[in-house]
C-alpha cells in the first residue's frame, strides 16, 4: 500500500467517524444538505481523487479511489462522492476543468440517452435521464453522449434542466432531470480511456465499492451485536449456529472487498470492464446474503428504525440494483466468456 | 475491526515468464486428454508424470538446493499449481509430499531425514499419504487414540487410521499417533512419525467410495515397530506440527478448481447458443471463480511474506468449496442433463464424476464447519 493510500484512509476513517453521526444521517434521509461534511470532503481532496494535483485533485490512482468509494460505502456517508469522484475523472480525463461542489453522472440507464448538439459556437442539451444519484443537490452534472460518431463529454450547471425528485430505499436523492436545448458549461471529446459507456460502467466501479464497504459495516455490528445480546444465560453469538451464519457473512465480505479492489486496480491499468462486471455480479450478490444474515442475527432490534443496522442495509439493497444489478451483469459478462470460448478462459483469467 | 486482510498482489514477473513453460508442458503431457480425466485433477496418481515433474524442477520448488529443492518464491511454485490443477494434470503421486510432508520435514525434521527423503522427493520419485482420521477422530482430531509406546530403538504402535488417501500406492505416510496419553490434555501427546508402507504389522485395506472408487485406505497397526529415527519432531509436538501446515493447505487453488473442467464443459456448450440465461448463469460462475482465484492468490502473498494468514485460509477455503460444489448444482438447474458414468457426453460424464465428488470438497482439509469455527473464533465469537 503506497503513501498516498495510507494517509487517505487514514484521512478518511477520521473524518467520517467523527462526523457522520446517526443524527447527521437521519437528518440527511429528511432532504437536508449536510454542508459542513461535503466542505470536510472537499477541503481533503476525497472527492477528486484521480484529478491531477495542478488542476486541484490529489493526483492519485482508481486504487486510492477506492479507499474513499469503500470508507464512504462504510460509514453510508450521505453525499454523492462517489458520484464526484468518477465525474471529476471523466471531466480531466478527457481535458476538461474540474468546477468544486459535488457533481453527478448521468444518464445512469443504459437504455437513456442526452442528445448533445451544436448551437452556434457551443452545445445544446436534450432529453430526460432519471434516477440521477443526488440530481437536485449536485451543482453540476457530467454527462456521457454520442454526438457526430463519437463519444463526448459535456458539463451542465445545476439549473439548466428541470429536476423532478426521487429518492431510493435509503432515502437518497435519484432525481430525473429533463433538458430542453439546455446551455452546457463545456464540451469535448472524451479523452483516451473514457469509452462510451464510462458512466454506466465507472458507476457500477465506485457502487461496488461502497457496497464493499457497507458489508464491512454490516460485519462488524452483527459481528459486535452477537457478543453483546444474551439469550439463554449467554451471549448469542457463543451458539455454533449464529458462528455458522456469521462466518458466510464474513466470507462474502472478504469475497466482496477483493472483488471490488481488483476492479478498482484494473482500471488503473485500462480496460477494466471484465473485471467491473465481475465485481457488480460478485459484490450485489454478497450485499443481498449479507444484509439477510446480518438482519436475522440482530432480530427484531435490527428492524428498527432506531438502530444502525438499517443504514447499511437500505443502501445494499439499493446500490446493488444501481448501474446494472448482478442479472444484467452476468448476462454480459457470461456472454463475453462465450464469446471468447471455453478454451480461453484461463489464459484470459490469468492474463489480467 | 480488522479481523481478516485480503490486500491484491502481483505475481513476479519470473513467475509469469514461467506460466507459459508450464502450459507447453502440460499441453504436451496431456494433450487431448479426455474432459473426465482432467475433472480427476489432483486425484489423479501418474508416477512417471510425477517424475517428469521432478525433472523439470516442478516439484520442491521453494525448498533450499542442498535438498534438491530450487529456492524458488512461493508465487513461482503458486503458477506451477495453478497451471497443473487448471489442467486437470495428474499430481496426486507427488501432490502430498510436495505440499505437506517435505515441508514439515524441512522445518522439523533430522538432518538425517532430510537427506534421506527430501532429495528423493523433490524427484518426483517418492510418495506421501497422510495418517491423521481414526475411527472415532474425524474432526477432533486431537481425540486420536493409535498409540506409539517406546520400546528399545522405537515404538510398538497399536491402532486403526481411516480415510487414508492412497496409502495403497504412496511408498511413506506422516502419521501422527499418541505417545503420551492424559484425558484432561488431548491436544499434547501427539507425535508424527513416518510410516514405511511395506511396514510388518501394518495391514492396508481398501475403504471404496460412493462412486465405487478406491483412493481410501483403512490402515491397521498391530505391534508395528516404528524405528526411533523415523520420529518427526519431538514426542508431543505433533499438534502443534499439523496446525502449522494448515494455511498452506487450505488456500490453494485446489480449494476452488476442483470443479474447474465442467465449468469448461458448461462453457462449451453454452457457446454454441448463449441465450440470457445460460450466459447469466456462466458470467455469475465467472464472477466468484475471477474472485476466488483473487483471494487465494492474496494469501499466498501473505505466505511468501512469512505471515501467518490462518484465518484468510479458512475463509478461501470455505468460500471456495462452497463454489467448487455449486457448480454441478448450477449445471443440472440450467441444462438438466442426466451425469453418466461412461457413457453419453463429455459434459455428462464430468457432471456425472464431479457430482459424485463433489460432497468431500468441504469434508477434506477440515469441514465447513470446522472452517467456520474458526473464522468465528477470528470475528471475536469464541
Amino acid at each position: 500500500m503506497n503513501e498516498l493510500r495510507t494517509i487517505l484512509g487514514d484521512v478518511v476513517t477520521r473524518l467520517f467517524t467523527d462526523l457522520v453521526t446517526k443524527d447527521l444521517l437521519e437528518s440527511a434521509e429528511t432532504g437536508a444538505w449536510p454542508d459542513t461534511l461535503w466542505q470536510a470532503a472537499e477541503e481533503n481532496g476525497l472527492t477528486v481523487p484521480l484529478v491531477a494535483e495542478s488542476k486541484g485533485g490529489a493526483g492519485g490512482s482508481w486504487s486510492d479511489a477506492f479507499v474513499v468509494a469503500r470508507a464512504a460505502g462504510r460509514h453510508a456517508v450521505p453525499l454523492p462522492i462517489a458520484e464526484t469522484i468518477v465525474g471529476s475523472w471523466l471531466l480531466s480525463a478527457s481535458g476538461l476543468d474540474v468546477p468544486s461542489g459535488p457533481l453527478t453522472i448521468a444518464p445512469v440507464h443504459r437504455d437513456e440517452r442526452l442528445r448533445l448538439t451544436r448551437a452556434g459556437s457551443g452545445w445544446r442539451l436534450d432529453g430526460t435521464a432519471t434516477r440521477v444519484p443526488w440530481g437536485r443537490a449536485a451543482g453540476h452534472v457530467v454527462v456521457v453522449t454520442e454526438a457526430e460518431g463519437r463519444t463526448l463529454v459535456a458539463l451542465a450547471a445545476r439549473g439548466a434542466g428541470q429536476v423532478k425528485t426521487d429518492q431510493n430505499l435509503a432515502r437518497e436523492p435519484r432525481d430525473t432531470l429533463a433538458f430542453e436545448a439546455a446551455p452546457v458549461v463545456a464540451a469535448t471529446p472524451a479523452g483516451r480511456g473514457v469509452p462510451a459507456q464510462a458512466v454506466w460502467l465507472y458507476g457500477a466501479l465506485v457502487r461496488s465499492a461502497q457496497m464493499a464497504g457497507g458489508l464491512d459495516d454490516v460485519l462488524r455490528q452483527a459481528s459486535q451485536y452477537a457478543t453483546e445480546r444474551r439469550q439463554f444465560g449467554k451471549p448469542i453469538g457463543s451458539f455454533q449456529v449464529i458462528q455458522q451464519n456469521l462466518a458466510v457473512l464474513a466470507g462474502h465480505t472478504a469475497a466482496a472487498g477483493t472483488a471490488a479492489a481488483n476492479a478498482f486496480r484494473a482500471a488503473d491499468r485500462g480496460d477494466a470492464a471484465f473485471e467491473i462486471a465481475v465485481a457488480k455480479v460478485r459484490v450485489g450478490e454478497a450485499a443481498g446474503i449479507g444484509a439477510s444474515i446480518a438482519h436475522q442475527v440482530h432480530g427484531a432490534i435490527g428492524f428498527t428504525y432506531e438502530h444502525a443496522l438499517q443504514f447499511a442495509t437500505r443502501r445494499l439493497w439499493s446500490w446493488r440494483a444501481e448501474f446494472g444489478g448482478e442479472g444484467d451483469w452476468a448476462v454480459e459478462l457470461g456472454r463475453s466468456v462465450a464469446e471468447r470460448g471455453a478454451d480461453a478462459l484461463w489464459p484470459h483469467l490469468t492474463a489480467r | 475491526m480488522q479481523t481478516f486482510r485480503f490486500e491484491l498482489g502481483e505475481l513476479s514477473p519470473e513467475a509469469e515468464a514461467l506460466r507459459a513453460e508450464v502450459r507447453e508442458f502440460l499441453r504436451q503431457e496431456l494433450g487431448d486428454a479426455a474432459p473426465v480425466r482432467r475433472a480427476h485433477s489432483w486425484g489423479g496418481f501418474d508416477r512417471e508424470f510425477s517424475k517428469k515433474m521432478g525433472a523439470r524442477g516442478w516439484i520442491a520448488m521453494t525448498w533450499p538446493k542442498r535438498y534438491g529443492g530450487h529456492e524458488k518464491s512461493a508465487l513461482e511454485r503458486y503458477v506451477v499449481l495453478e497451471e497443473m490443477l487448471a489442467a486437470g494434470a495428474p499430481v496426486s503421486a507427488h501432490w502430498i509430499a510436495d505440499r505437506q510432508s517435505g515441508p514439515l520435514l524441512l522445518r522439523f525434521g533430522t538432518e538425517a531425514q532430510r537427506q534421506k527423503f527430501l532429495p528423493a522427493i523433490a524427484r518426483g520419485e517418492l510418495s506421501f499419504a497422510i495418517g491423521m482420521s481414526e475411527p472415532d477422530s474425524g474432526s477432533d482430531l486431537a481425540s486420536l487414540r493409535t498409540r506409539a509406546e517406546r520400546v528399545s530403538g522405537g515404538y510398538r504402535v497399536n491402532g486403526t487410521k481411516v480415510w487414508t488417501s492412497n496409502a495403497h500406492l504412496a511408498d511413506y505416510m506422516i502419521a501422527t499417533f499418541r505417545t503420551h496419553h492424559d484425558p484432561a490434555k488431548k491436544h499434547e501427546g501427539l507425535t508424527q512419525f513416518l510410516v514405511d508402507t511395506t511396514l510388518p504389522g501394518m495391514t492396508l485395506s481398501p475403504i471404496i467410495d460412493l462412486a465405487g472408487s478406491h483412493h481410501f485406505n483403512m490402515v491397521v497397526f498391530e505391534d508395528a515397530f516404528v524405528p526411533e529415527d523415523m520420529r518427526v519432531g519431538e514426542e508431543g509436538a505433533g499438534w502443534k506440527q499439523v496446525t502449522t501446515e494448515l494455511a498452506f493447505e487450505r488456500s490453494g487453488p485446489e480449494r476452488y478448481l476442483s470443479s474447474f473442467a465442467l465449468l469448461l464443459e458448461l462453457i462449451r456448450e453454452v457457446s454454441k447458443d448463449p441465450g440470457e440465461r445460460a450466459a447469466a448463469t456462466v458470467g455469475r460462475l465467472v464472477a466468484h471463480l475471477a474472485t476466488l482465484r483473487q483471494m487465494s492468490l492474496s494469501v499466498a502473498l501473505m505466505l511468501q511474506a512469512g505471515e501467518n494468514p490462518n484465518l484468510e485460509a479458512a475463509v478461501v477455503k470455505d468460500v471456495g468449496t462452497t463454489f467448487e460444489q455449486e457448480v454441478p448444482e448450477v449445471v443440472h438447474a440450467l441444462l438438466g442433463v442426466e451425469p453418466t458414468i461412461d457413457s453419453g457426453s463429455d459434459l455428462q460424464q464430468v457432471l456425472g464424476f464431479l457430482m459424485q465428488r463433489a460432497p468431500s470438497f468441504s469434508l477434506r482439509g477440515g469441514t465447513r464447519e470446522i472452517l467456520r469455527g474458526i473464522i468465528a473464533r477470528g470475528l471475536g465469537l469464541r
